[in-house]
């Protein structure tokens, strides 16, 4: 193998060769790890979910981590995405290759109407704003209960078999069901990929890092994070929509600021502005909580402190700051 | 659990592409998962040990430990030992889906009881009766004897909206008299309000006004000035819970008591702790259980005793006795069925008559619903407490009856 | 509908908007001067619904809780800010939204160790138990006194930030801290007493609805999404504008009552987005605020 990578470059060692290929390859990484997963953790119902907040939190790191934009109500997008998937296979009666894409059409709307009013304003007050419009989405949901089922939550659209290429999917088998789920995660996470490596990439990032200067390069800034906004509650709606195929219900829950809380830490915990911060995040929050709540019924103490602890110590989660340690590795994220 | 196979850059291993593809096709066409040949029987229990039903949640499981524990010192069924699987769902439904899931999964129940909120219910209930899964459901709502919710695998245990406010009604309303109802806006508190009118018609009594207040509310004194301006004889507070506590409370410190008389579909034991004597004074409400029944049923006292027993001396509450009468109507039923297997038990289940904590009960056919006895409670002066314990007195007890419940056919069921 | 009946109404409303500008005060004071929004004010207010509930029951008299519960979870605010919050100052401006995010979890779940997860009665003291007849109707003395006292509080901070020369300093430096250095002022000191504040406003909120709701760890929840609504419609970091939107929110649930009462929790967020639609800094905030 040779030693030196071009010219006068100095040898780079192996660990920091390893990933600047991990970050060459990253979707395809990604789906390996993804496609490993069930059989790493206890539960293939926890791989389930780590999937399936791995998409939401992947989606809203576009418009957090990579653009700067601290959303507090991203739980709108998520729960949307589900609820209308759920109606419309339930209330409708669409198969669920129509349901979704609907479901993801509608959400993005919702993002554009959300954006539109929240984009107005900056900083602390475009985290509040967004809290509290998710909230009253929250509370339309709780009350449009003929529709959504209200405080009982959606039922009655179970998916039990998917019908792919002619074959005949048993969609209640456990691990049937995470690998067609996966394939929606792939689709996420390859678009994602995507709109990272365009010159759309490029300026949110720009924008992230300083936003007057953005401008005076000519970018129409608000159409851009209104752009972005867009696209994160879609990527995020992709994550609903796995859910209500998943859970076969659609709790009230998933609409509530607590859940936009949860993605929150867990893109603080994998690593904001990174590729594989979201879905580390999603399986370290989600493993500690399952393991922890055998211990004691006060995981959410235990939570509590260690985000405090990563927010303090270390505000680029486990991957940014694992990348850190690796200078050669840090500008290939 | 297989060794960790670290792929090279940018390949998957062959190993593990052939492990899912040959996993994948092996289960393909499987619809139910086979129940692991293993000599215990376990009982997947899902229940809010965090949140703020954690009291009741903890009761549950003492009570359903009880019964395992008695049908185990008794050789168990068939020989086989009984397990209970403790969840803890959070009282979220998406989080007790997923628990539901990982217990037929991996732990590989033979049933499932539990869930004390409504939409929980509903949540496990959509999960095990799509796998074929036993469910006996302890939460008190309505919807789950409904068509479109049911299924032959599931059966409620616990009384409902309608048959709660129908007792309280007869107890506390008259011909002629004037009632308000102050209603939480969620699908409960609509069964709640929906069941008092049902039962008001029946009597002859009038509403004079109807509000809803937001599912969760801390505050009701916006609400007050219009009720009092009702000048109703009765007040019925259709919710649960902290509603029902603060609304109660807030209904005191406007007076209300002073003009009318409150009555709620269900009074619970550990609200009443929440708020206290003073507060609840003279309210009437309805329950499943109470442990002051032990001087007049004698099942009850021999289950209070039994719990005495277990527990230091500590008395069962209301949501603890329907983790007892739960987990033992399905124990016994699989008793009758000699084992688990899932049809049998279903129909011992419909067979069985049963009495453990209050008098016979038995699983109508149509909607599985529990046919049981309704208290009555009102609760203590603080002056007239023997001791802590000594909540309520026993208004009535309504002997279970198929009548206290909805048609079959109003219900959206063939029979 | 008779008159009497409307005014009755527009007092409850007005009490109610009490209770929330008590709430948000604090909220919006430790942003104006500090630039940092507390998410762990509601688990604060509940915490001083504990505090005001232990020290009545250890001392035997309501007064004796609401005066030094206020103090004690203010001194607790200020050892948060000491030790955790300082740290943030410079980085990121989300990061300590995200700390106190965080915190939440920690307190509540603590609170649930310490006084279990029941809720538990919070006597009314004996002094205000009953109503009183205002002519238009009955209302009970404790809200009375509630209104009373949020009252003599806002009297109390608008002396002090006008009148005096703490205030003056405070002020002073919430609009230029680095002036405030030149001049010699320890500014670090400024900003631990107004988060202390801040707490301090909270945890009197929550003595004081700690007799009118059953005291629980969830109740701070509700009472953060509200006191956001009311900062963000007032103006985050503007003391009137907390005072105004409190009042106009409280009056607004309680008209909206009368009409359609289900509505009243939508009509608050309702209200928001409508504010923010045409003035997104908020009625009193500054524009270009953060």
């Amino acid at each position: 193998m040779a030693m030196q990578s071009s010219g006068a470059a100095p040898a780079l060692p192996q660990a920091q060769r390893v990933m600047a290929a991990i970050a060459d390859h990253r979707v395809l990484v990604s789906l390996v790890a993804l496609a490993l997963l069930p059989w790493l953790l206890p539960s293939k119902a926890l791989a389930v979910n780590v999937l399936i907040y791995g998409v939401v939190v992947m989606g809203y790191n576009l418009l957090f981590g990579y653009t700067g934009l601290l959303s507090f109500g991203h739980a709108a997008f998520f729960g949307t995405g589900a609820y209308l998937t759920g109606i419309a296979i339930g209330r409708f009666g669409l198969p669920w290759f129509a349901a979704v894409p609907l479901a993801i059409a509608a959400s993005t709307v919702l993002a554009a109407a959300i954006g539109t009013i929240s984009t107005r304003t900056r900083g602390i007050y475009f985290s509040m704003v967004t809290l509290a419009l998710a909230q009253l989405v929250y509370y339309v949901a709780l009350q449009a209960s003929s529709w959504t089922g209200g405080e009982n939550g959606l039922r009655g659209f179970t998916v039990d078999h998917v019908n792919l290429l002619g074959l005949q999917i048993n969609f209640l088998d456990p691990v049937n069901k995470y690998y067609v789920l996966m394939a929606f995660a792939a689709l996420a996470i390859w678009a994602q990929s995507r709109i990272l490596n365009s010159p759309f990439g490029a300026v949110i990032e720009a924008i992230r890092e300083n936003e007057q200067r953005a401008r005076a390069c000519g970018y129409d800034v608000e159409r851009c994070k209104l752009i972005v906004f867009m696209l994160s509650g879609a990527i995020s709606a992709i994550g609903g929509c796995m859910s209500a195929l998943h859970l076969s219900i659609v709790p009230l829950d998933i609409l509530h600021y607590q859940t936009s809380g949860m993605i929150v830490m867990m893109v603080l915990l994998g690593g904001a502005r990174s590729f594989f911060g979201p879905f580390i995040g999603a399986a370290v929050f989600l493993i500690l909580e399952d393991v922890v709540s055998i211990w004691t019924p006060h995981w959410q103490i235990v939570v509590g402190a260690i985000f405090v602890g990563f927010v303090l110590f270390l505000p680029k989660g486990i991957w940014g700051t694992l990348l850190d340690l690796l200078p050669a590795a840090r500008e290939r994220r | 659990m297989p060794s960790y196979n670290r792929p090279g850059p940018g390949g998957i291993s062959r190993r593990n592409a052939l492990l899912g593809a040959s996993a994948g096709i092996a289960t393909l066409a499987m619809p139910r998962l086979g129940r692991a040949a293993d000599d215990t029987i376990r009982i997947g229990f899902p229940t809010p040990l965090t949140g703020p039903f954690a009291a009741e949640a903890r009761d549950q499981v003492k009570c359903a430990e009880l019964a395992v524990k008695l049908v185990n010192d008794k050789g168990g069924i068939a020989g086989r030992k009984v397990e209970l699987l403790v969840r803890d769902d959070k009282l979220n439904a998406g989080e007790a889906a997923t628990r539901t899931l990982e217990l037929i999964e991996k732990d590989k129940v033979h049933a499932v009881v539990g869930a004390l909120s409504s939409a929980v219910q509903l949540a496990v209930n959509e999960v095990t009766r799509a796998r074929g899964v036993i469910y006996v459901s302890i939460s008190q709502s309505d919807t789950i004897n409904e068509a479109k919710d049911f299924s032959k695998f599931t059966f409620h245990e616990a009384l409902n909206p309608h048959m709660t406010t129908a007792a309280v009604a007869r107890q506390t309303l008259k011909k002629g008299m004037k009632v308000a109802h102050l209603v939480a806006d969620y699908a409960y508190g609509h069964e709640m309000l929906r069941g008092f009118k049902r039962a008001q018609a029946a009597i002859g009594a009038d509403t004079v006004g109807e509000i809803l207040h937001p599912f969760g509310a801390a505050d009701y004194s916006t609400f007050m000035p219009r009720l009092m301006s009702l000048r109703p004889d009765v007040l019925c507070i259709s919710n649960f819970g902290r509603d029902q506590a603060n609304a109660i409370k807030q209904a005191v410190d406007f007076g209300i008591k002073q003009q009318m008389k409150i009555v709620v579909p269900v009074i619970l034991h550990n609200q009443r702790l929440a708020v206290g004597p003073d507060v609840f004074e003279g309210v009437v409400g309805g329950a499943n259980y109470y442990w002051g029944l032990e001087t007049q049923n004698k099942t009850a006292a021999e289950f209070n005793a039994a719990f005495r027993a277990a527990n230091g001396g500590a008395i069962p509450t209301d949501y603890g006795a329907y983790g007892y009468s739960g987990v033992g109507s399905l124990l016994m039923a699989m008793q009758a069925a000699g084992g688990t297997e899932t049809d049998k038990v279903v129909a011992g289940l419909e067979a069985l008559q049963y009495d453990l904590t209050k008098g016979p009960q038995h699983y109508r056919k149509c909607d599985h619903q529990s046919v049981q006895s309704v208290l009555v409670l009102e609760s203590k002066k603080k002056s007239a407490m023997a001791n802590d314990s000594d909540l309520f007195a026993i208004v009535a007890s309504d002997p279970g009856a198929d009548e206290m419940l909805r048609s079959c056919s109003e219900l959206g069921h063939a029979t | 509908m008779d008159l009497s009946l409307i005014i009755m109404q527009l007092f409850s409303g007005i009490a109610l908007g009490a209770v929330l500008v008590i709430t948000a005060l604090g909220l919006t004071i430790v942003f104006g001067m500090l630039g940092v929004v507390n998410f762990a004010h509601g688990a604060l207010f509940m915490i001083g619904a504990y505090a005001g509930l232990y020290l009545a029951s250890l001392t035997g008299s309501f007064w004796w809780g609401l005066l030094l519960a206020p103090l004690l979870v203010g001194a607790f605010g200020m050892l948060i800010e000491r030790v955790l919050v300082r740290r943030l100052y410079g980085r990121s401006v989300d990061d300590p939204l995200l700390l106190t995010f965080g915190l939440s979890y920690i307190l509540v779940e603590g609170v649930r160790i310490v006084f279990g997860s029941d809720g538990i009665p919070f006597p009314t003291p004996s002094q205000l138990i009953g109503v009183v007849d205002l002519g238009f109707g009955f209302f009970p003395k404790y809200r009375l006194f509630v209104i009373a006292l949020v009252a003599v509080v806002l009297l109390a901070l608008w002396l002090m930030l006008e009148k005096t020369r703490v205030g003056l300093i405070v002020r002073a430096g919430a609009r230029d801290p680095q002036i405030m250095r030149v001049l010699g002022v320890d500014i670090g000191r400024v900003w631990l007493a107004i988060f202390g504040l801040g707490v301090g406003l909270a945890a009197l909120g929550g003595v004081l609805a700690g007799p009118m709701r059953s005291v629980n760890p969830e109740m701070g929840t509700l009472v953060l999404a509200e006191a956001f609504v009311v900062t963000v419609i007032g103006g985050l970091g503007s003391i009137v504008g907390a005072v105004v939107a409190g009042l106009m929110v409280g009056v607004c649930i309680s008209m909206v009552a009368l009409f359609a009462p289900e509505m009243a929790t939508i009509v608050m967020f309702a209200l928001m987005a409508a504010v923010l639609l045409v003035r997104p800094q908020g009625l009193f905030g500054l524009k270009g605020r953060a």
